[in-house]
């Protein structure tokens, strides 16, 4: 243990502990702007030097550790007056226009710059000015930028991606997509990472909300919407609101009263996705096609975009069935419409998405005999949606609890979980069990899968069938997915099935997901999903009634022609930008 | 009132001089890799603000050229603007009418012709490709990246075997480069910008002087792959000893008696000890590495014969024979090259120079060996013979110094004309030619005859010492390409057409340093290990300490003590004293840690495996 002083108080820490850390375990919190524990150590903004008693020169607490007998000043009148002058200089760059910034409120910059009472910048300002596809889903506005590296260091080390770099020299030296890309040419996953982790707003996702709007204002159009299983985990953070408050139900209520006309969840397409992933699955497995290579999910297009730029030659791995989203937009546009009796051109699909890839998911362009265009009109973010709340002047405690819309109203807890890591696999297993042996599991036969702490990465399990083993692995985060594929093409690990989300934790750590500085909410929410799985009547995809109905009136069974049609995809059918060496 | 007045220096024109010399210093210690254009751009600032304002192409000319390199770096250019620039940049140096102007656009234009690309790229994108990829001045500038801010740390602990662990991740002979080194390393030390360069090469020879003996790491298993090395010099024993470290059964075949070719045979032993060089052989020898001593490729076998019977071939033969002067007499009695001489010493064969008259012809590091040489076998006196000044001696300049304390006269300013023999047919003198010293070309001042009477330098023995060369035809004849008398290896250390053998160090590159010896290795061994079908990667598991708490106020550089000269030139012991623990513990302290502080703590500060 290490004794020191902190602002006259006397605290004794584990050695090793940064002075960061040892000044918080008395309550004394060092104001910071660049760091992020463990990802970005790298003491670039200055804001939380403090002074030693006995050295000119002040040190940064983030990154420097504790010494016997060390006296420090996290407050004098030195540290003040450098701390203001120093965010004074962050500010002269960052364009300080908040009233039009999607961050105001919750920026760490404004925080900091407000804390300091600092009301005015003694330098004039010039903010950076780079160009940027204002279409592409993902956006950064180089004006915003502190060059704070957060970006750089969570796409390099946490999803190993390295999409963002530093660029140039000198007093040019700037934040840019790596090896002079475009943004359009990077191999970017969209898993809008860089964005939950951004402190201030010079990185966020493309806004849809007019888009939305519009559609609501057409009485030609027929607005129907779902919202996915992680975003009941975190919209209420947004209103300060529990997660025991923030319900499903509730936000089906906000839906209507911002003007959509049939609300869903998107629970119950994951029930569908799962009958026809499981079955196909089974498929794979029976052929012997699992053998050397396993399947591997394919519902999150973050790891879609992942694959296909990274080992495209992996690809075919991939389940052909579409996600959730797109295919309760081919339900809605097909299945729906016909039963309200509307055209699918004028049917207008809004997801609510804790996932900024989903953005990029929703372009593909499609061609049935049932309807031509895309699957999803419109994506909006967790945070996209709060936003529409507060425009739409819904104050939340006036929110009732809704039921979601007839025909496709109910979904299981094996649907709700897929917003977890280690939900979808969870989800497939049980309705697999049943296809193989007639039977239901124990709803929780596979908790094993489920994330241990925040800090798992990877989880592994054999599972016995009817007699057959499957060898299942399920991995969220990038960097840790691309660990795991590479030691499978090593041929030290073997696997029959694999579930990916490319955000650590998965959907509910999503990159479209409320933004809480220096806080990693992802196993905190993925709870809540195991708590109101747990909780549901329904905990299997196969028992859900609607999903029955839906076979047995449309899609005549799992994998039919019919299901092929509209709720599988070919993976090859667009273009990734490839990896660059 | 008086006539005239002693000028004092008012306080802001010694500010202004301390601010020059900082600058100077600062720009000794500038990073490398830079962006040319913003380099230019801020250098292009300076010479403005130097301008007298007289003259229009300086004065207004200067500015414009900042305005339009302002635009190419704003992305705002066209290639229209290049055009413009280097007409003005021209205009100005043809024009202007002192060399504050036209040296000035000089640079300018310099820049524009040589770093045409970077200028387009910022015009065509709009966008600079320039990043810091190795973000450590003395670690980018070490040819075998050696984690020096590793060991200097691990030096001012105390913990001297960790910090030669950590060398020879990147370089197994510490102890060496310890002694004699080039250390590039100190070139850009980002310490200068403080005060001065930190003495990188001395916290090597403390960590050397007081580790002991250290054992290498373990090797990987076996892979039962056989490796033939060709040469035992530097380049060949550090690729031995990586290779053999990545569980490959190397074979080291030498030509001479015993290990370590120009380490052994070329380097005085007062320069570094032959049973300090040991220390490093030793240790590589410990790995398992195999050695035939007193073989000759060509002769007791074959390339092919090596070839048929290794699964890989590295050529390492370095360059060990000498540059002829091309002159009559060259082969008299009395009449070697420095090579020749120095291995005779090497060899402890050393001829008697007792009272003799020694003259040797060049001025670099193997020229300043053979006079520290022969003033110790006994000459009674040792002159160099060159034909440019002191200045253009490409010798380390500690080294001249030395050879200077020593007695050693310079002959500076005279070309080689003629050997003159005595009745016996043995070297009497060399006739020299009076030159003076002329243009510059190239970066390097040339001689033209100044037009005086030739000179005659009496001599008994005349040592040449003008290059060393490679004997290339045993491999040329087994198919290995040579070009200019060097073997041309591709990048990889290889050849397109002869799969399975490689070629690097001296050999490969002509003469050069340990350091960059130890560096082919590296390249040599990994691709060696990639050729037999193998991935392995060399690391160490010693951890850096973190940086210690420092104002880091300046601080004189500590520098090594030599023994007195009137006492070393007697014998053949080391002339340099290693620095005390408290010196080491002091300088290591000076270290910047550009490892933990600046770019180096977010990118590329440590690279813990290769």
């Amino acid at each position: 243990m290490v004794t020191l002083t902190i602002d006259r108080q006397t605290v004794c820490v584990p050695e090793g502990t940064t002075i960061l850390d040892a000044a918080a375990q008395i309550d004394i919190h060092i104001p910071k702007l660049c760091y992020l524990k463990d990802i970005n150590e790298i003491a670039a903004c200055r804001v939380c030097a403090v002074e030693i008693e006995g050295y000119e020169r002040l040190i940064t607490s983030c990154n420097n550790v504790v010494q016997e007998g060390m006296v420090l000043y996290t407050n004098s009148p030195k540290v003040r007056a450098h701390r203001r002058n120093t965010v004074q200089l962050i500010l002269s760059q960052h364009d300080c226009r908040c009233a039009t910034c999607t961050r105001s409120g919750n920026c760490s910059l404004q925080t900091i710059a407000n804390d300091l009472n600092i009301y005015q910048v003694p330098f004039g300002e010039r903010y950076e000015k780079q160009p940027w596809d204002k279409t592409f889903p993902l956006i950064r506005d180089s004006a915003k930028c502190i060059k704070c590296m957060r970006c750089v260091q969570v796409c390099d080390k946490i999803q190993s991606l390295n999409v963002w770099d530093m660029e140039g020299t000198g007093s040019r030296s700037t934040v840019n997509v790596s090896k002079g890309r475009t943004i359009n040419e990077a191999d970017c996953s969209l898993c809008g990472q860089c964005i939950t982790h951004c402190p201030v707003g010079a990185l966020y996702e493309r806004d849809d909300t007019e888009k939305v709007w519009q559609a609501i204002d057409d009485p030609k159009k027929v607005v129907v919407a779902q919202v996915a299983p992680a975003v009941r985990t975190a919209w209420g953070e947004a209103f300060g609101l529990s997660p025991e408050e923030a319900t499903i139900e509730k936000m089906m209520d906000a839906l209507k009263r911002i003007g959509v006309d049939y609300v869903f969840d998107t629970t119950f397409s994951a029930d569908l996705t799962i009958m026809e992933e499981a079955n196909e699955f089974l498929e794979r497995y029976k052929s012997g096609a699992t053998r050397s290579r396993p399947m591997f999910t394919s519902c999150c297009p973050g790891w879609v975009r992942f694959i296909k730029s990274q080992y495209p030659h992996l690809v075919n791995q991939l389940s052909t069935a579409k996600s959730p989203q797109q295919m309760f937009g081919a339900v809605m546009k097909s299945y729906f419409a016909q039963s309200i009796g509307v055209k699918p051109d004028d049917i207008f699909t809004v997801s609510v998405m804790p996932c900024v890839a989903k953005k990029g998911e929703s372009n593909m362009e499609l061609f049935y005999g049932e309807y031509a265009g895309k699957d999803i009109d419109a994506v909006l973010t967790t945070r996209e949606f709060t936003r529409m709340m507060r425009s739409a002047h819904i104050v939340p405690s006036t929110l009732k609890p809704r039921a979601c819309d007839r025909l496709m109203q109910a979904g299981s807890g094996a649907g709700v979980i897929f917003g977890a890591t280690g939900g979808v696999m969870e989800a497939a297993l049980r309705t697999a069990h049943f296809l193989v042996t007639g039977k239901n599991p124990e709803p929780d036969a596979f908790c094993v899968v489920r994330a241990k702490d925040e800090k798992t990465g990877v989880t592994e399990a054999v599972f016995s069938m009817g007699g057959a083993q499957v060898r299942a692995a399920v991995v969220s985060g990038l960097g840790n997915t691309r660990a795991l594929i590479d030691r499978m093409e090593r041929g030290e690990v073997q696997y029959d099935f694999v579930e990916v989300m490319a955000c650590p934790g998965g959907c509910v750590g999503g990159g479209g997901q409320p933004i809480h500085d220096g806080e990693e909410r992802a196993f905190a929410r993925g709870k809540t999903l195991y708590r109101l799985d747990s909780e549901a009547e329904l905990r299997f995809s196969h028992e859900n009634p609607d999903i029955q109905a839906l076979y047995e009136t449309y899609m005549e069974a799992p994998l039919s022609h019919k299901a092929h049609q509209l709720l599988h995809t070919d993976h090859h059918a667009w273009e990734m930008p490839k990896k660059q060496r | 009132m008086s006539r005239l007045e002693i000028p004092t220096p008012s306080r802001s024109q010694l500010v202004i001089e301390e601010l020059y010399r900082n600058l100077e210093r600062r720009i000794e210690a500038s990073p490398p890799g830079l962006c040319p254009v913003d380099v230019t751009r801020a250098f292009l600032e300076l010479c403005h603000a130097q301008t007298c304002g007289k003259c229009a192409p300086c004065r207004i000319g200067l500015l414009q050229l900042k305005h339009l390199i302002t635009d190419v770096l704003n992305g705002e250019a066209t290639l229209d603007t290049l055009d413009l620039m280097q007409r003005t940049a021209r205009s100005i140096m043809e024009t202007a009418d002192c060399a504050i102007g036209y040296e000035a656009a000089n640079m300018v234009y310099k820049s524009l012709i040589g770093c045409r690309d970077d200028y387009e790229q910022h015009i065509r994108a709009g966008r600079c490709n320039c990043t810091y990829h190795q973000p450590v001045p003395c670690v980018a500038l070490c040819p075998a990246h050696v984690d020096i801010p590793g060991y200097i740390a691990l030096v001012g602990a105390g913990r001297y075997e960790d910090a030669i662990r950590l060398i020879r991740k990147d370089n197994p002979f510490p102890t060496t480069c310890g002694f004699i080194c080039e250390n590039p390393c100190e070139a850009r030390c980002r310490r200068n910008m403080v005060d001065d360069a930190i003495n990188i090469r001395g916290l090597k020879r403390v960590a050397a002087d007081y580790a002991g003996k250290v054992p290498p790491p373990a090797c990987a298993p076996s892979t039962g792959k056989r490796v033939a090395v060709v040469g035992g010099g530097p380049s060949g024993l550090s690729a031995a000893y990586y290779l053999q470290l990545m569980g490959h059964q190397v074979t080291v075949f030498e030509v001479l008696p015993e290990l370590g070719g120009m380490l052994r045979y070329g380097i005085p032993n007062y320069r570094l000890p032959k049973e300090r060089l040991d220390d490093d052989i030793n240790a590589i020898l410990q790995t398992g590495v195999e050695v035939k001593c007193g073989v000759r490729i060509g002769e007791d076998i074959s390339a092919q014969q090596l070839r048929a019977d290794y699964d890989a071939v590295l050529i390492a033969i370095g360059a060990s024979t000498d540059k002829k002067l091309d002159m009559e007499h060259e082969g008299a009695k009395g009449v070697m090259s420095a090579v020749q001489f120095l291995q005779l010493v090497g060899k402890n064969e050393a001829p008697d120079l007792t009272g003799q008259e020694v003259a040797v012809v060049g001025g670099g590091n193997v020229s300043m060996d053979a006079v520290r040489t022969a003033v110790r076998l006994g000459a009674k006196k040792v002159s160099i013979v060159y034909r440019r000044r002191v200045a253009d001696m490409t010798a380390l300049p500690a080294e001249i110094e030395g050879a200077v304390s020593e007695g050693v006269e310079l002959k500076t300013l005279q070309a080689p004309l003629r050997i003159e023999l005595d009745e016996e047919g043995a070297v009497k003198g060399l006739w020299t030619t009076p030159q003076m010293i002329s243009k510059i070309k190239d970066g390097r001042a040339s001689v033209v005859p100044s037009g005086e009477q030739e000179q005659f330098v009496p001599c008994t023995t005349l040592i040449v010492a003008i290059g060393q060369s490679i004997e290339t035809e045993h491999f040329e004849n087994a198919g290995v390409p040579v070009e200019r008398g060097k073997i041309m290896a591709e990048k990889f250390g290889g050849f397109a057409n002869v799969p399975g053998v490689f070629a690097g160090g001296d050999c490969a590159t002509g003469p050069a340093t340990v350091i960059r010896a130890v560096a082919a290795a590296k390249v040599l061994a990994a691709n060696i290990d990639e050729y037999l079908g193998y991935n392995h990667k060399i690391t160490c598991d010693v951890e850096v300490p973190d940086p210690r708490l420092s104002d880091y106020s300046p601080c004189g550089r500590v520098e090594m003590r030599e023994r007195e000269a009137g006492e070393r030139i007697h014998d053949f012991e080391g002339v340099e004293a290693c620095m005390t623990e408290k010196e080491a513990c002091q300088e290591a302290g000076r270290c910047l840690r550009c490892d933990h502080f600046g770019f180096g703590l977010f990118k590329g500060g440590r690279e813990k495996v290769w």
